[in-house]
């Protein structure tokens, strides 16, 4: 009896085998991220000038890629295996991280270093009417003017009509108009902008014989902006708990009502974002802006007649141009546009959040 | 205020699925009932079918009668909106609306019903409602906070509040303890005796000891196998209930040999 208890004993040890000999296990010491980072950028360097390599990039790939193999090699000799794939996961991540950001830095650096000296109060509130294409001066106030009221419409027109299809299909939608509609709107999703471009110069220029207008531009933006607006919105709300809704019938407040002060509500913060990146796409389209705003150098501050123009369109013009004036009216202009977009995002997120969920105490 | 519930043949479906059958029995006013029973035998379902929350989720379906105060709650041309005015309800989780603050959690009852106030109306009508709750000590500084910064026991208080603000006849309560710690549950237990003198609550729970000790009559569910529609096999004052139950599986619940 006590025999066979020893022998149990006695095995134990095999499985006791991945319990860790030490609770403090070797570790590399501070100093050796910096070292290993001044280790392999040596080795890049030297490399570099070794074999004779042009590219500054080649440098930096070989120092890099050297740093993640020292890395790895010496905390796995030091610090064992798992820390070892711990820092070769977060060495990818943040390379990933840096990857991500370096077009979208070097873009904004290059927008900002070529079209800033360019963009100031003149060139913000002047026209191209009379300015030719090699010569200085002229401005966006026509563009900007036909940008804000082309997105505006089309805003009008998109956002209600694509939230209050998201209440539908989530709150009330089942069966087939339901399965029918989320169709249509993944559809929708696909079309490419001259696609919708062409759809409103077929109905609207060539069978209804109503000429250019920045009209005619926003409802074609709007056909792009809807179904984004439904997606978006269609997941935010499908994210609000369904106790919440209970919580709110059960005291006796209509569907209507929940749906209005609850759920809209709880879920603001979602909704207004997807409604920032539909706007934030339709805002930098030209394609359909060219076939149906037709382009304008003059202001026309009515958005219903005649052609206008638009940021992006002013951008491709510009660069069309080719002269050394029109480059750097290009990239003012795209800088503008740019800083259009955030303005407005920021905006709508500093609404987002003076409504959405309060949370702590 | 107070009142009377006459349930007779009342089955539940979900979809094509019965999940309770033929449940007759009586909910007396101005008294504490409690539903026991094994999980899945239907007790949140039936409870759903009173103030007719049931037929919220899709494929919910009710046959029967309900009569509170010898009106039927599926009578033809009845609002279940109005319905559920008159029975309010507490749930399992709590689940203050997390864009209000605790103040318009208790006042949204009222507001989102459309019955305007004025504001010293509604401020005495959330400090009734949350001194009713044993609420008001511990967030009379912070009415204004969001109500999801409550501790849980505290955001269930105010889910009760909140369901008391709009003078409800009956109050349905789904296991509210369920997720709270001993201390909370005390405390929400306090307040069901004290919030029966003017409504008629109706609780789920699956604590016999709670049962036991809060409430007036147990009804006792079951079913005869999983998937088999949940029955419900006696109701009796509490007592009798927990110390001489006239159904041998009533006594084998709650003595803990299965369920
Ligand atoms: N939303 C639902 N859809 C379909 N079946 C459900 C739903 N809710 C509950 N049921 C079924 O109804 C039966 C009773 O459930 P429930 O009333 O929640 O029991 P209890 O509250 O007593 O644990 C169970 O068989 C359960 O699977
Ligand atoms: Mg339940």
């Amino acid at each position: 009896m006590s025999q066979t208890s020893h022998t149990t004993v006695k095995s134990a040890p095999a499985a006791a085998d991945v319990r860790p000999k030490t609770l403090r296990p070797p570790r590399l010491p501070r100093w050796s991220l910096a070292a290993l980072l001044l280790g392999s950028a040596a080795v890049g360097v030297a490399a570099g000038l070794l074999g004779g390599l042009e590219s500054r990039a080649q440098w930096g790939l070989i120092a890099a890629l050297v740093f993640v193999v020292a890395r790895f090699a010496l905390t796995s000799a030091v610090e064992g295996r798992r820390q070892a794939v711990d820092r070769l996961a977060a060495t990818l991540v943040w390379a990933s991280f840096v990857l991500a950001m370096l077009p979208l830095a070097s873009l904004l650096w290059e927008t900002v270093s070529r079209g800033g000296p360019g963009v100031d109060w003149y060139f913000l509130t002047h026209s191209m009417n009379g300015v030719l294409s090699w010569q200085d001066g002229g401005g966006i106030y026509h563009a900007l003017l036909g940008t804000v009221q082309q997105v505006a419409l089309a805003s009008v027109l998109a956002i209600p009509v694509g939230l209050l299809t998201a209440v539908y299909l989530v709150e009330y939608g089942r069966g087939r108009l339901a399965k029918a509609i989320t169709f249509f709107v993944d559809v929708m999703t696909g079309i490419p902008s001259i696609v919708a471009g062409l759809f409103v110069l077929s109905l609207w220029i060539m069978m209804l014989d109503l000429g250019y207008s920045g009209f005619a531009g926003a409802l074609a933006l709007s056909i792009l902006m809807m179904p984004i607006v439904v997606r978006s919105t269609e997941e935010m709300l499908k994210l609000v708990p369904g106790e919440l809704r209970e919580a709110s019938l059960a005291l006796g407040i209509p569907k209507w009502r929940t749906i209005l002060k609850v759920v809209l509500p709880t879920a603001i913060g979602g909704i207004t974002t997807g409604v920032m990146l539909a706007l934030a796409r339709i805002a930098g389209e030209t394609a359909p802006i060219i076939l149906l705003v037709f382009g304008n150098n003059m202001i026309n501050a009515n958005v219903f007649e005649g052609a206008q123009s638009s940021l992006p369109l002013y951008v491709y013009e510009q660069w069309a141009y080719g002269t050394e004036a029109a480059y750097d009216r290009a990239w003012a202009a795209a800088l503008v546009l740019i800083a259009l977009v955030m303005i407005l995002n920021l905006v709508a997120r500093g609404i987002a959040r003076w409504k959405a969920p309060k949370t702590g105490r | 205020m107070a009142k009377r519930i006459d349930v007779s043949g009342l089955t539940a479906y979900y979809g094509a699925h019965k999940a309770i059958e033929d449940i007759t029995m009586h909910v007396e006013p101005g008294a504490v009932t409690a539903f026991i029973g094994p999980s899945g035998c239907g007790k949140s379902t039936f409870l759903r079918t009173l103030n007719r929350m049931h037929e919220v989720t899709p494929g919910g379906r009710v046959e029967g009668r309900v009569l509170l105060d010898n009106e039927d709650l599926y009578g033809p041309g009845v609002d279940p909106v109005s319905v559920r005015r008159t029975i309010g309800m507490v749930f399992q989780r709590p689940n203050p609306f997390p864009t209000m603050s605790i103040y318009d959690n208790v006042a949204a009852g009222i507001r989102l019903n459309g019955g305007a106030r004025r504001k010293s109306e509604m401020d005495e009508l959330v400090e009734r409602n949350l001194r009713g709750a044993n609420l008001w000590n511990e967030v009379k500084d912070r009415l204004a906070r969001p109500g999801s910064g409550l501790s849980g026991g505290q955001q269930q208080r105010l889910c009760i509040a909140r369901a008391t603000a709009v003078a409800p006849d009956v109050l349905l309560m789904d296991e509210p303890c369920s997720a709270l710690d001993p201390v909370s549950t005390l405390a929400i237990e306090d307040l069901i005796d004290k919030l029966k003198s003017e409504y008629t609550i109706v609780i789920v729970t699956h604590n016999m000891q709670q049962a036991a000790r809060v409430s007036d009559r147990t009804a006792f569910f079951n079913l005869a196998a999983i998937g088999q529609p949940g029955k419900l096999i006696e109701i009796d004052d509490t007592q009798q209930i927990f110390s001489n139950p006239s159904v041998q599986a009533t006594e084998d619940y709650i003595s803990g040999r299965f369920g």
